[in-house]
C-alpha cells in the first residue's frame, strides 16, 4: 500500500525537520552535541542550523531502517521521480548502494557478469559475498587510452558461457560519460532469467535531463545505484538505490540493513529529499544549462589545440552506444603530458580542483552550480598550461585496459595466507589484495587475478607520474600481498 | 533627517557618506548598481555594497591607472586593451593621448555602463570616442583570443570575489602576457594591504603576476574612499620598466593638465612603505 499523499513540490522530509524545529522539544537523546551546544567550536564551523538539524530518529521524523511514514513517503516520491517502483534511502555512499544490489542477487558461488572498468565497490561487495566475477572487456579506445562499455554481443557471448550467472552489471555511464546498449542487455539478460544491475553513480541527471542516454529504469534495469550527491546536488555519501518490478524490496530492505548504520543522519536524508525535489521540478532546466556550459566548454578547449575534449563523435552504436554531454573529459597526450600531470598543474598553480586526471586525460565535472567564470578559467588555464608546458609526446604510456586473469574468486584470494613481495618481484603470482589508481578507482588488480609484466609496468608507471595509488596494505605500493 | 549610506571596509570598521540623494539603484545579472548623490563626495558609483568611484577623488585612481604606464611609452602605445572601466574613467584618460589609435573596453556587465553614460557623465563623458570599441563580455575570455595585439592592458576591476574574480587568476595574467605585445605593459588595481583581510590578496595577486611577468612591480596612490585610503597598483611587462625606461621630458611635451600624477610623483609612488614591501617579498 503506497502512502504517498503529496506531489513532487513538497519534501517530507524537510517538513517534518522543520515542524520538529519549531516544537522546541528538549533533547535528552543522541546526539550528544545537543543541536551544538556540547560542541561549540564545529557549531560555530559549520553553522548553528547544521548542527541543530542533526538529530535521530524519532517518531515525527521515522526511521531509516524501517520507513513508516515521513522517509517512507519521501521513497516513494524518488521512485516516482525516477520512475522506479521502489527508491531507498542511502546514507553510507553509492558504494552501499552498489553493495546491496549485488547482495541482493548474489551468493557465495554464484556469478555476476560485469565489465573490467567497475567501481571498487562492486569487487568488494565480490568479496563480502563471495560471489564470482565473469568480466567483460569493454573494449578499449586506442587513441585516448579509456575503457568503453560493454558490446551486447560480448555480454551475450558471456551468457552462453555461464549461463548460471545471476546478474549483468553495467556502468550507465562510466566515470568518462560512455554508455553501453543498457537497454538491448537488459533485454538479453531477461531472456536469460538475470537480473540487470546499473551503477549509476555518475548518472543521476539521465533520469531528468532532455537528450541525455537512457536511465537504467527506463532501459528495464531491475536495480540502480544513483549517486545523487555527484551531479543531483544532494549532500557528499547520500545516495539512492532504485528498484523495478521484479524486485523483492522488503528483502532488499533487509539486505539494506545488514550493513547501513541505524543512526542514519538526517542532513543526509534532507538533502536527498530536496535534490528530488528541486531535480522533478527544475531537472529539465538544470542540466540544459549543464549541457550548455559543457558544450561551449568542449568547442573552446579544442579550440586550443594539442587538447582533445571528446564528445559525441565516439558513439559508435556498440562499445560506446551513448555518451554522456555533462562530462567534460579531456585527452592531453597530445601536448606531451599525462592526464594526472595537467590535473596537478591545474590544482598548484591554477587553484582549479578537476574530478580527476589519469595517464591520458582529464576530467572535469560541470554542473548548473557552475557560473561562466569557472568554465572560462578552466579553458583559460589549459591554454597556459599548454603555452608553458606542452612537450613531446613521443615515448608516453599509451595504454590503459589490461585484461584481468581471474584465478581464484576474490572472496578466496582476499581471506587466504598470504605473503608480502616487491611490487617487481611479483610476477606470475595471484593478488591478494587490489591494487587501484584513485580515482577513478577502476581496479587494475583485483584479489584473485594474475600478476602480469604489464601490469608491473603499468603500475610502475603510473606511480611515476604521481597517480594516487591505493588498495594495498603497503600504503606506499612497493610492495604487494600474493596468495602463497 | 538624514541618510548615510555605509560601506563595510572590514567586518568591524565601517565608512559612511551622507546622501543628498539616491539617483538610481537597480540589479544587473552580475551585480547590484547604485548611484548616490553625496553632499561631500559629488556622485558616488556603488556596486555590491562597495564604492567604486566617487566624483571627488576618481581622478587619482584613473590618472595613476593610465599616465605611468603611457609615461614609460609615450610614442609606441598605440593600441590599447581595458577590462572592466564600466564608469568609463579609465578611457576618459587615455583618450587625451591622440597618439592611441585604438581602445577596446571589454566590460561584463552592459548595465554599469548603461547606468554611467546616464548618472555619471564625468567619467563616462568619452565612451563614444571613434577609436572607443565596447564588448560586454567577460574580459577573461576576451584576451585569450588574442597573441601580440596591445601595447597596453588596464585591468581596471572590481574586487578578487563578485564578477571581477576571473581578472586576479594566474591564467588570465598569462593569457595578457601573450597578448601583449614585445614591449607591452600592464596595469591594474592591487587592493591594498592595510587591512588584514585584504593582505591575502595583494600577495596572492603579486605572486602570480610575478610568475608569469619578467617586470612586475607595484606602485601606489592615496584615495580617500577605498578601504585605508591606501591604495596599490600593479605595472608588469616582459620589458619594460617603469622607471628605467621611463621618459619624462617626453611626457612634459605633452602638456596634459593633470591634477594627482606628475613626473616626480611617478619615480616616487614605486617607493613603497616596509610594510608593503615586506607583503611582496614574502608573497
Amino acid at each position: 500500500m503506497k502512502l504517498i499523499r503529496h506531489s513532487q513540490d513538497y519534501a517530507p522530509i524537510y517538513e517534518a525537520m522543520r515542524r520538529y524545529r519549531k516544537n522546541n522539544i528538549v533533547r535528552l537523546d543522541v546526539p550528544g552535541h545537543k543541536g551544538g551546544r556540547g560542541n561549540k567550536v564545529l557549531r560555530d564551523f559549520l553553522g548553528a542550523d547544521c548542527l541543530a538539524l542533526d538529530v535521530n530518529s524519532m517518531k515525527p521524523l521515522d526511521n531509516l531502517c524501517h520507513p513508516v511514514s515521513v522517509i517512507r513517503e519521501a521513497e516513494e516520491l524518488a521512485a516516482e521521480a525516477f520512475g522506479a517502483s521502489q527508491a531507498f534511502f542511502i546514507v553510507n555512499g553509492t558504494t552501499a548502494s552498489v553493495q546491496a544490489m549485488i547482495l541482493s542477487v548474489c551468493k557465495a558461488g554464484d556469478k555476476i557478469i560485469m565489465p573490467r572498468n567497475v567501481h571498487r565497490s562492486a569487487i568488494n561487495a565480490l568479496v563480502v559475498c563471495g560471489a564470482i566475477p565473469v568480466y567483460v572487456d569493454p573494449g578499449v579506445n586506442k587513441e585516448l587510452g579509456i575503457p568503453l562499455g560493454m558490446s551486447v554481443e560480448d555480454v551475450r557471448r558471456a551468457i552462453a558461457k555461464n549461463p548460471d550467472a545471476k546478474a549483468v552489471l553495467v556502468n550507465n555511464p562510466t566515470y568518462y560519460g560512455i554508455c553501453s546498449d543498457i537497454r538491448g542487455i537488459a533485454e538479453l539478460a531477461h531472456s536469460h532469467g538475470m537480473m540487470v544491475l546499473a551503477d549509476e553513480a555518475h548518472g543521476t541527471h539521465f533520469y531528468f535531463g532532455e537528450g541525455l542516454p537512457v536511465s537504467a529504469m527506463a532501459a528495464g534495469a531491475d536495480m540502480a545505484a544513483v549517486s545523487v550527491h555527484k551531479t543531483g546536488g544532494s549532500l557528499t555519501q547520500s545516495s539512492f538505490l532504485l528498484c523495478g518490478e521484479r524486485v523483492r524490496k522488503d528483502y532488499v530492505r533487509q539486505v539494506i540493513n545488514l550493513t547501513q548504520t541505524t543512526s542514519g543522519s538526517y542532513l543526509l536524508m534532507v538533502s536527498l529529499d530536496l535534490a528530488r525535489q528541486n531535480l522533478a521540478l527544475h531537472g529539465k532546466e538544470i542540466f540544459r544549462k549543464t549541457v550548455e556550459y559543457a558544450t561551449y566548454a568542449r568547442t573552446e578547449i579544442n579550440r586550443i589545440g594539442g587538447y582533445y575534449a571528446f564528445g559525441d563523435e565516439l558513439i559508435n552504436g556498440d562499445t560506446v552506444f551513448d555518451f554522456d554531454r555533462t562530462k567534460v573529459s579531456v585527452h592531453t597526450r597530445a601536448i606531451g603530458l599525462a592526464g594526472v600531470e595537467v590535473y596537478d598543474i591545474l590544482r598548484d598553480d591554477y587553484d582549479i580542483q578537476i574530478e580527476f586526471g589519469d595517464i591520458g586525460n582529464v576530467l572535469a565535472i560541470v554542473s548548473a552550480g557552475d557560473r561562466a567564470l569557472e568554465i572560462e578559467r578552466f579553458i583559460a588555464a589549459l591554454s597556459e598550461i599548454k603555452r608553458l608546458y606542452a612537450k613531446d609526446p613521443t615515448g608516453m604510456f599509451d595504454h590503459e585496459y589490461i585484461n584481468p586473469l581471474v584465478m581464484l574468486p576474490p572472496q578466496q584470494a582476499f581471506y587466504s595466507d598470504k605473503e608480502s613481495l616487491p611490487v617487481e618481484q611479483s610476477e606470475g603470482r595471484i593478488c591478494g589484495e587490489f591494487v587501484m589508481c584513485y580515482p577513478p578507482g577502476i581496479p587494475i588488480l583485483a584479489p584473485g587475478e594474475l600478476i602480469t609484466d604489464e601490469i608491473i609496468n603499468y603500475i610502475v608507471y603510473s606511480k611515476e607520474k604521481g597517480c594516487f595509488m591505493t588498495g594495498t596494505e603497503d600504503m606506499t605500493l612497493s610492495r604487494i600481498n600474493v596468495v602463497k | 533627517m538624514s541618510f548615510w549610506f555605509t560601506e563595510q571596509h572590514t567586518d568591524r570598521v565601517r565608512f559612511s557618506i551622507e546622501v543628498k540623494e539616491q539617483l538610481y539603484s537597480g540589479k544587473s545579472y552580475f551585480q547590484k548598481i547604485e548611484v548616490f548623490d553625496t553632499f561631500e563626495f559629488g556622485r558616488v558609483l556603488v556596486l555590491d555594497d562597495y564604492i567604486m568611484l566617487t566624483e571627488k577623488d576618481e581622478y587619482i585612481y584613473h590618472e595613476m591607472m593610465v599616465h605611468v604606464p603611457i609615461a614609460c611609452r609615450p610614442d609606441t602605445i598605440k593600441k590599447v586593451l581595458v577590462i572592466g572601466a564600466g564608469d568609463g574613467g579609465t578611457v576618459r584618460e587615455l583618450c587625451r593621448y591622440d597618439s592611441i589609435e585604438q581602445i577596446d573596453m571589454v566590460e561584463i556587465d552592459e548595465q554599469v555602463v548603461e547606468v554611467c553614460k546616464k548618472y555619471l557623465p564625468q567619467t563616462a563623458c568619452r565612451l563614444d570616442d571613434p577609436r572607443v570599441h565596447l564588448y560586454f563580455e567577460d574580459g577573461l575570455k576576451f584576451v585569450r583570443r588574442y597573441q601580440n595585439t596591445y601595447d597596453l592592458i588596464i585591468v581596471d576591476s572590481t574586487d578578487p570575489f563578485g564578477p571581477g574574480e576571473g581578472l586576479f587568476t594566474k591564467e588570465f595574467y598569462g593569457n595578457c602576457f601573450m597578448a601583449l605585445t614585445e614591449h607591452g605593459i600592464l596595469t591594474n588595481q592591487h587592493e591594498s594591504t592595510y587591512y588584514d583581510s585584504y593582505t591575502e590578496m595583494v600577495s596572492r595577486t603579486h605572486r602570480r603576476m610575478r610568475s608569469v611577468f619578467p617586470v612586475s612591480m607595484v606602485y601606489q596612490a592615496h584615495i580617500p574612499t577605498y578601504p585605508s585610503g591606501h591604495w596599490l597598483f600593479g605595472f608588469a611587462s616582459k620589458t619594460t620598466h617603469p622607471i628605467y625606461d621611463f621618459h619624462p621630458a617626453r611626457w612634459e611635451e605633452l602638456q596634459l593638465k593633470t591634477r594627482y600624477y606628475n613626473t616626480d610623483l611617478h619615480r616616487g609612488c614605486f617607493a613603497l612603505p616596509n610594510s608593503v614591501k615586506e607583503v611582496l617579498e614574502n608573497a
